[in-house]
């Protein structure tokens, strides 16, 4: 019996502390909906109350904001911001669909300045999101509205023209005169990446009267090798296998984290006499996963931080308007990442072929596509 | 709607949810077992809530500045911290009472709907871990440890957006609980097989629900990038919007959500309890999940039983995935990704495989999940914290010694304890 009055007793007394703890701060917060201010920190808080300080949120996929891929690059972009602009950042992490809507609730309420969502998953969320709220902007990642939503900036990529330059450095690199490639899911996102690789190759073979193949992806049919995952680095690493065996010596996954699965497979596979070089995509490989810098010849990157901060400062300089902001090679919203490891290893003249064939393709003089 | 036959003999009703909550079946044997049933989750959670606290100090870089100057302003720090957190925490679950007061008082709707929608929200997150709950709940009580609720939430999903998109021209009433009933439906089929395979061939129900749950994923993906996908999606793997009349209703204007969903849940979660303790179909299965081989020898069918519980366990979860569906995304996408169909099991281990006791189990993580996002605008804790937290409560329902020793409880003798689950198997 004592026991068990000891029990209750430890019940409210823990009980009691728990209400204090709320208690404590409760007088404070009767002016408007944001306490948040007087919280103790999200560290990055500009201390500049007096002007309006913009607000940028953003709504990451159910990848959450620390993927390595395009929740965090996103993110980078309004980190950026901050550190440039003395913007204030914030974000929610989606962890299921329904997540997205009560999101982009939570962020109306906030009052945010710009709403960032990130990946083509919240294509309707931000739509419907956008529409029921036209006086808040809105910028969504990989996704274009047709027609264009007033308040709604679609940012998309030319993927296709960095990795037409990957492909034509993979052919000049091959020596066995196949290359490889594989995806996540048979999405514009993800193709788009492909095409490029492949019309880069056959560019290559144009002009020097090769005939590099390309392995595991074939746009005119729309055929390829797709993992339909974009988290199992097994099927990474089956998949390089495969192409590898095949006879690819260079290896370009664009499937996210997947893709970690295929370094794994190259570097083990890759001699000095016989390497088998790796392409990243969307973020430099060669700085993100650090433990195969030494097989990554370069990266498609997709800087989908940079175009956040552009459409970011639209919004401070107030000419935001709803449409597409469009990364491509002229504007630095996509390119290839150094040859780093590589840089001696990699012919001179092909870096010259590249460094042209990138004004070539910015000018309109080479077409990326057929 | 569930309430009708509850109203009758309510007094009655009241007494015996009351002791099956608590799930004892004798009263005599004394308090240390039925009260515990009860102490032993409420001494959970605030167990929990009280390591998250220490979690949330030790991850916030001011308690660290601060106790750099001295031990008193760590003090005041952390204290700070935990309770702007957990205040935020409060007001994102039920709402801020000084700003609903103001609100009702003030006459700007919208401004009303924002603040008490929070406490709205959260009965909806809650709604689908009820379904889920009470899903793997029945599974338990049959003695069957199912993993697969993840797998039937995707595939009622799937049937019920389905049926929401391609059939077009039914009225509300006859569309939408069509659609429901579709999810429920592939569900229980879903719940079926690897009850069937159980049952016939002595398949471990863990490792079959789990594989079941992959080739649903697989499936589901396929269907999303070929026979389900939105024309003129470009490739994005997304159905087409159901149509208006299979919508489960919301009952107010943006932005709250909260839908007849909750409601369906609470009856459903009514029938269940009917179902298992006053039908003799739930006897049975309560009796072969406790005790098999006296079910057997008491010539209770166990293959049946078995098939029976997989399925109505199987059509609750496709309930949960449907609910998601026609309540709120309106269409499935590749993303849809619920996590909470693994939650529930969770949850009717928190809620002691007892309907009533899920549905408060849900209603807890509906809060808490709820309450996290504004905890997280507010001060930047990561929703994480609350996987953490539902971790920690979990950790100590199941090993309540952990519990016991903590509040010097008595534990109780072995005839009262609850069986949840045999062991893996079901050996």
């Amino acid at each position: 019996m004592s026991k068990k009055l000891y029990a209750i007793f430890a019940v409210v007394l823990m009980a009691s502390m728990l209400l204090a703890a709320c208690g404590q701060a409760a007088p404070a917060p009767t002016e408007a909906p944001a306490p948040a201010t007087e919280a103790p920190a999200p560290a990055t808080e500009a201390p500049t109350e007096a002007p309006k300080v913009i607000k940028v949120c953003e709504i990451t996929d159910t990848g959450g904001i620390d993927d390595k891929s395009f929740n965090a690059t996103a993110w980078k972009g309004v980190t950026d911001a901050m550190a440039e602009f003395g913007i204030e950042g914030k974000y929610l992490e989606s962890t299921q669909a329904a997540d997205y809507e009560k999101n982009i609730n939570a962020f109306i309420e906030e009052g945010c300045d710009l709403i960032v969502t990130v990946g083509f998953l919240l294509g309707d969320a931000t739509k419907a999101g956008a529409e029921a709220n036209p006086d808040f902007k809105f910028t969504i990642i990989d996704y274009a509205y047709d027609p264009a939503l007033p308040n709604v900036v679609g940012q998309v990529f030319n993927t296709d023209e960095a990795a037409f330059l990957a492909g034509y450095l993979a052919a000049g690199m091959s020596k066995t005169g196949k290359v490889g490639t594989f995806g996540g899911l048979q999405i514009p996102p993800v193709t788009i990446f492909m095409d490029g690789f492949y019309y880069g190759v056959k560019y290559y073979n144009e002009k020097k009267g090769t005939n590099v193949e390309v392995l595991g992806w074939d746009p005119v049919a729309a055929t390829g090798l797709f993992t339909q995952s974009f988290d199992d680095q097994n099927l990474g690493k089956q998949f390089a296998i495969q192409l590898m065996d095949n006879g690819a010596d260079v290896v370009m996954p664009v499937a996210g984290p997947v893709g970690i699965g295929s370094a794994a497979a190259v570097k083990e596979r890759t001699t000095a006499d016989k390497p088998i070089y790796f392409i990243g995509v969307d973020s430099d490989w060669f700085l993100t996963q650090p433990d195969y810098a030494d097989i990554i010849l370069t990266s498609v990157l997709k800087k989908m931080d940079a175009t956040t901060k552009a459409v970011i400062k639209k919004v401070i300089d107030g000419t935001f308007e709803g449409g597409l902001e469009v990364g491509s090679l002229a504007n630095g919203g996509v390119d290839i990442a150094p040859y780093h490891n590589f840089d001696a290893a990699v012919p001179a003249e092909l870096k010259a072929e590249i460094e042209q064939l990138k004004a070539d393709i910015i000018s309109g003089a080479v077409k990326v596509k057929p | 709607m569930a309430n009708q036959p509850d109203n009758k003999q309510k007094p009655e009703v009241t007494k015996v949810l009351l002791e099956e909550i608590i799930d004892s079946p004798s009263k005599k044997k004394g308090r240390s077992g039925t009260g515990q049933a009860i102490l032993i989750p409420i001494l959970a959670v605030l167990t929990g809530l009280i390591i998250g606290a220490v979690i949330i100090a030790l991850t916030t870089e001011d308690v660290y500045k601060a106790f750099a100057l001295s031990f008193g302003d760590g003090l005041g720090a952390a204290w700070k911290a935990i309770s702007t957190s957990y205040e935020a925490l409060f007001k994102g679950a039920f709402g801020d009472p000084a700003r609903i007061i103001a609100a009702l008082q003030g006459d700007n709707p919208i401004e009303l709907r924002r603040a008490v929608n929070p406490f709205l929200e959260s009965l909806v997150v809650a709604t689908p871990y009820i379904f889920a709950g009470l899903a793997v709940a029945v599974a338990f009580r049959s003695g069957l440890f199912s993993i697969g609720a993840e797998g039937q939430i995707f595939i009622g999903a799937t049937a019920a957006t389905f049926v929401g998109y391609s059939i077009k021209g039914l009225p509300p009433y006859i569309h939408m609980p069509l659609a429901f009933l579709a999810g429920a439906a592939a569900g229980a089929l879903w719940g079926f097989v690897p009850g069937w395979l159980k049952a016939k061939t002595g398949g471990s129900e863990v490792i079959n629900t789990i594989m079941v749950n992959w080739i649903t994923f697989r499936l589901t993906e396929w269907l999303l990038t070929g026979p389900m996908q939105r024309p003129g999606s470009g490739g994005v793997p997304l159905s087409p919007f159901i149509e208006k009349s299979a919508e489960i209703p919301q009952f107010f204007d943006k932005p709250i959500r909260f839908h007849l969903g909750f409601f369906i849940a609470l009856a459903v979660a009514f029938l269940v309890y009917y179902f298992l303790f006053k039908t003799t179909w739930g006897y049975n299965l309560r009796t072969v999940g406790a005790n098999p081989n006296a079910a057997r020898y008491a010539g209770m069918n166990i293959v049946t039983s078995t098939i029976v519980a997989m399925s109505i366990s199987g059509a609750l979860a496709g309930m949960a995935g449907a609910n998601e569906i026609l309540a709120l995304n309106r269409t499935l996408a590749l993303g849809f990704s619920p996590g909470f169909g693994f939650d529930a099991i969770a949850l009717a281990l928190l809620g002691n495989s007892n309907p009533i006791g899920v549905v408060l189990a849900a209603l807890l993580f509906g809060f808490l999940r709820s309450g996290a996002t504004r905890m997280m605008l507010a001060t930047g804790i990561p929703i994480d914290i609350i996987s953490i937290l539902q971790a920690l409560i979990i950790i100590f329902i199941a090993a309540p010694a952990i519990i016991r020793t903590i509040y010097r409880l008595r534990a109780p003798k072995i005839e009262d304890r609850v069986v949840v689950k045999t062991g893996w198997g079901g050996k």
